[in-house]
């Protein structure tokens, strides 16, 4: 594997809820400026996996965490103030969310809640981040128009840019195109290939193609567990493991 | 849990038709040295006009990976036999090729009394096609230690050639006159010896399709 230097280390994760183990024994480490993916059947736990990143299973009830999630060295669940963490660690979700409201407020609702009144500065920030989410072009001049009349390609894009206002370091998606045809599908792919020179990203996918083009290093979860975890081209080309063969090659799940 | 058995279907009937343009292969060899040695005209123009059928047959069999490659996406071992495949198809069609040259010699020296009795070279056949059968088998059956021996056998065949070039030398050297025949002889015994290198190849696609992994034998 490339050396890059580590984003996030997980040691010996145990995640439960309730009685229910989602995730067990997890252990490894996602790359900086890199696209890591996490891949494996319905239920196998990687959403759970992508939601202790940013502490997003806080909100669920009776949710037990064991092990370290370390950011940049830090353990989140220790010494972390939650608000800090999801500035730095954005989340886009599988259905466009956009708030009902404008284009222009969809983005500049962040940066106005972490402080920012500016409107020259508010200006600057929507445009670029609407411009790095590939979305100015389409959208620049009906800014003040409902997010809500945009297409779900370009809602998804909008819920990019909105991510990238509040300047993160990492950005989680969770199956950001499930919901999209096939040309908003590559338009976002395309934003990937963008995104990564400046973030890290992790993605949780379905789609074997899409892990196999977008990422540099996947995982495959089945049943809470990680069993397999390494560069993309190795596990599309030569998996170690014959349960990572028979899920990528769609002999199951 | 089981999934994707009609694909499965489509990998084991591409196999099929390997094995299929395998023994059209082999016949051809086969052919080509019977016809030499029984001087057979006949059998040399049905060795030529049968090489249309096994090119068919390659281009077929390349058509067929390339719409599985389309339409099924295969990564890993999938991807790997269909890669494999493509490749092994070039061996196969070149080995066709040689027995093509043979029975042309076979034409060219027709009429004319044979230099010395032909011993070495049906030896070379047959080992030759014993080695394309066998290495085919290994690799539809994706068995690296079969592919590894198989390609073994390959220095018999060396060394059979060097010693048909020893012994052509002497003749040639002897008298001039039967320089023109000792070359094709020659040729002859070189194009054996290429079907061997055809089929070690095979045998290191094998290696590739069974672990990944590239091998030089």
């Amino acid at each position: 594997m490339e050396e890059q230097p580590s984003k996030f280390r997980i040691k010996d994760l145990d995640l439960f809820y309730g009685d229910n183990q989602a995730l067990k024994d997890v252990t490894l480490e996602v790359r900086s400026h890199r696209v890591t993916a996490l891949i494996g059947p319905s239920g196998c736990g990687k959403s759970t996996f992508i939601r202790t990143l940013n502490r997003m299973n806080d909100l669920i009830d009776h949710v037990r965490i064991t092990g370290d999630v370390l950011y940049e060295g830090v353990n989140i669940y220790a010494d972390y103030d939650v608000i800090e963490l999801r500035k730095r660690i954005g989340m886009v979700f599988q259905k466009p969310n956009p708030f009902p409201m404008s284009i222009y407020e969809n983005i500049a609702y962040g940066p106005k809640i972490h402080g920012i009144t500016s409107k020259s500065l508010l200006d600057d920030l929507v445009e670029n981040s609407l411009k790095a989410a590939a979305l100015w072009e389409e959208v620049s001049d009906r800014l003040h128009k409902p997010a809500l009349g945009l297409s779900g390609g370009q809602q998804q894009r909008l819920c990019i840019a909105r991510v990238l206002a509040v300047e993160p370091d990492v950005v989680l998606m969770d199956e950001p195109t499930s919901a999209l045809d096939p040309i908003s599908t590559s338009r976002i792919e395309e934003l990937i290939f963008e995104l990564k020179k400046k973030y890290t990203i992790i993605i949780v996918t379905h789609n074997m193609q899409q892990a196999g083009r977008v990422s540099d290093t996947t995982a495959f979860f089945l049943n809470g567990v990680v069993v397999e975890y390494g560069d993309t081209e190795k596990i599309f080309f030569n998996p170690e493991d014959s349960r990572t063969e028979a899920y990528i090659s769609g002999r199951f799940g | 849990m089981y999934s994707r058995q009609h694909f499965d279907e489509a990998l084991d009937a591409l196999n099929q038709e390997v094995l299929t343009m395998g023994t059209l292969v082999e016949e051809a060899l086969r052919n080509a040295v019977k016809a030499l040695v029984d001087k057979d005209i006949d059998l040399a123009d049905r060795v030529i006009q049968g090489d249309t059928d096994i090119d068919r047959q390659q281009l077929d069999i390349e058509d067929t990976c390339t719409v599985l490659i389309a339409k099924e996406q295969p990564v890993a071992s999938d991807l790997r036999q269909l890669v494999a495949t493509l490749n092994v198809l070039g061996d196969l069609e070149r080995i066709g090729d040689q027995a093509v040259h043979i029975a042309e010699v076979m034409k060219r020296l027709y009429g004319e009394p044979y230099m010395k009795p032909l011993i070495d070279i049906p030896r070379m056949a047959v080992i030759a096609e014993g080695m394309i059968h066998d290495a085919l088998t290994a690799f539809v059956e994706q068995d690296p230690e079969a592919a590894r021996s198989v390609a073994g056998r390959d220095d018999q065949l060396d060394a059979l050639h060097a010693q048909v070039l020893r012994e052509l030398l002497t003749y040639m050297m002897e008298d001039p006159a039967k320089i023109s025949q000792g070359i094709n002889f020659l040729f002859l015994s070189r194009w054996l010896e290429r079907t061997g290198d055809h089929v070690t190849n095979i045998c290191e696609r094998t290696v590739f399709l069974a672990t990944g992994k590239h091998v030089t034998f």
